[in-house]
């Protein structure tokens, strides 16, 4: 196991976070501060307690989430792209190293960054509404393991992607619609029932249902499926990875 | 000397259909500078791409220091080294950190005092803390050598080091190359210039249309195909070759005052004497005579063409 590799990858990449530290880290939690403001302070207060949780609590897994999923993607798959647009991926294909140790490499760096954005963000919400998370470790596991899923697939993303346009795709189009449409500002119990059985083909509403549970106890599916999702998704993103450095689809001429 | 780097009937047919390299069979020497040598096209960076593990193969077998390059690629890959065609650098990074990523990502434990030797010899210690967006573009191909040899490699690929560089820049990295050579490193290079490759080429091996034409050493090759020529200067222009030299086959150049002959300097006889003798008897004025080797890159372009038209 070539661990110097995976350690080499993660600290450029972690280094390039610091060296753009506005854009890697003060944006996200900029524009997350304006939906508390927006939502939970502004009008949150005119929404009643959802399950008897103030609107503006209710709304920091949703915020967390959304930061998260987005950030872990986009961190990945520019991580992975950018070698590809500049040229310097010759590098790690002819590197000493497997698929799963670059994969580590830039798929830890992009979950590092993403769960310190979302450890910020929970601790900005402090500021704005009163928290107390019921499952602390839990919640630690969810987002843990929610980085880590959605930066493989950013990593994927980034493999596929043949320019720009094609990265901002699935996160613009896909992901930030699923994310809204996942309960992530509201229960799906305040849905009407056609909408409920709807919903549950959203594979995020699992992973926002899990995460708020570990928050107030209160789930929309019960958390042993919130967990087989994400464990589920992880797997599928593992193994596409595996056959993308098999076939050198994307990468290898 | 025995073969550092061995390709075994080596093919690799793109999904098209192109087949870039065709059947390719190569060994190359330990401690050697080979030149490869060939047309745009013609297979060299998609040899080195194979090898080195950025292109797969179609068929056939590479090994490196006797590692298959498919089964054991970890210590195949860790003793080479390979410096692109293009400058691919990421701009905002500074010259130290990406030449200590290379070393971390091809395995090798930080080593600061090694990295400095490196940066010194290519002459770049001074911009060690500077990005690379605000170097030239011979630093930049540097750092891409300094990138390649940054692990240490036993074996270093080059391809086309001097393209859009300048004559001083080119000498001082012929200059690099001639060291890494006695330090022990094993030298690949592909060049357009082929006053490069007969600068610093032991042996020269010519790949046109995927397939190896030959590869041989540099001086019997010039020995072998080289031919002699010997130039006749005229004190008076002629327009055309006097019958008497009709045997020679002789060429008339410089507008009437140069007749060339062409020799070959291996044969028994190089006919100098006679034509000198049916010269004087002719009448002509010589104004001056001169003898010159045909250099490799007329032999590259005569094996080259030849094989075309073949």
């Amino acid at each position: 196991m070539n661990l110097t590799a995976v350690a080499a990858i993660y600290k450029f990449e972690m280094a390039r976070t610091f060296r753009t530290l506005a854009q890697s880290i003060v944006s996200p939690v900029l524009s997350t501060a304006l939906y508390f403001i927006v939502f939970g302070t502004a009008i949150g207060s005119r929404i009643e307690q959802v399950e008897g949780v103030s609107y503006g609590a209710f709304i920091v897994p949703g915020l967390i989430m959304l930061t998260v999923l987005t950030q872990s993607i986009a961190n990945a798959s520019f991580g992975i792209y950018f070698p590809k647009f500049i040229g310097t991926i010759y590098e790690l294909l002819s590197a000493p190293a497997s698929f799963l140790e670059i994969t580590a490499g830039y798929v830890l760096a992009a979950a590092t960054k993403a769960l310190m954005i979302g450890l910020i963000i929970l601790a900005t919400a402090y500021f704005f509404v009163e928290l107390t998370i019921a499952h602390p470790i839990w919640m630690i596991v969810f987002l843990v393991l929610t980085c880590l899923s959605f930066s493989l697939f950013g990593f994927i993303i980034g493999i596929w992607a043949k320019n720009f346009e094609q990265l901002q795709l699935i996160p613009l189009l896909a992901v930030t619609p699923l994310v809204f449409l996942g309960g992530a500002f509201y229960s799906v119990s305040m849905l009407p029932p056609a909408w409920q059985g709807i919903t549950m083909f959203n594979p995020v509403l699992y992973l926002v249902s899990g995460f708020r549970w570990s928050f107030f106890g209160m789930a929309d599916v019960p958390v042993g499926w919130s967990i087989v999702a994400i464990f589920g998704f992880l797997i599928a993103c593992l193994a596409a990875i595996a056959w993308i450095f098999r076939t050198g689809w994307r990468l290898r001429a | 000397m025995t073969a550092i780097l061995s390709v075994d009937r080596l093919t690799k047919t793109y999904a098209g259909g192109f087949t870039a390299l065709d059947d390719v069979s190569l060994d190359i020497r330990e401690g050697e500078i080979l030149a490869l040598l060939g047309p745009n096209g013609a297979g060299k960076t998609t040899l080195i791409s194979t090898v080195c593990g950025i292109t797969q193969a179609t068929s056939g077998h590479v090994t490196v220091g006797g590692h298959d390059t498919i089964t054991a690629y970890r210590a195949a890959r860790e003793m080479i080294g390979l410096v692109p065609q293009e400058i691919n650098l990421e701009p905002f990074e500074k010259v130290i950190n990406t030449v200590r990523f290379s070393r971390g990502l091809f395995g090798r434990p930080r080593d600061d005092a090694y990295l400095e030797k490196i940066l010194r010899q290519l002459s770049l210690w001074d911009k060690k803390d500077e990005p690379i967006r605000s170097l030239s573009g011979g630093m930049k191909r540097r750092v891409l050598i300094a990138k390649a040899l940054s692990h240490e490699p036993r074996v270093l690929f080059l391809d086309e080091p001097s393209a859009g560089v300048d004559v001083e820049l080119r000498r001082d990295m012929w200059a690099v190359v001639r060291q890494l050579q006695e330090d022990g490193v094993t030298i690949i290079l592909t060049t357009h210039y082929i006053e490069e490759a007969e600068t610093m080429a032991d042996r020269i091996a010519v790949i046109n249309g995927g397939r190896i034409l030959l590869v041989e050493e540099k001086a019997a090759l010039m020995r072998r195909m080289g031919r002699k020529e010997m130039r006749i200067e005229l004190k008076e222009p002629v327009t055309r070759i006097p019958s008497a030299l009709a045997d020679f086959g002789l060429t008339l150049e410089a507008e009437g005052t140069r007749l060339v002959y062409s020799y070959d300097r291996q044969a028994s006889r190089t006919g100098i004497v006679r034509l000198l003798s049916a010269l004087q008897e002719t009448g002509l004025t010589v104004a001056d005579v001169e003898t010159r080797q045909s250099s490799l890159e007329e032999i590259f372009v005569g094996l080259v063409t030849e094989r075309q038209s073949a």
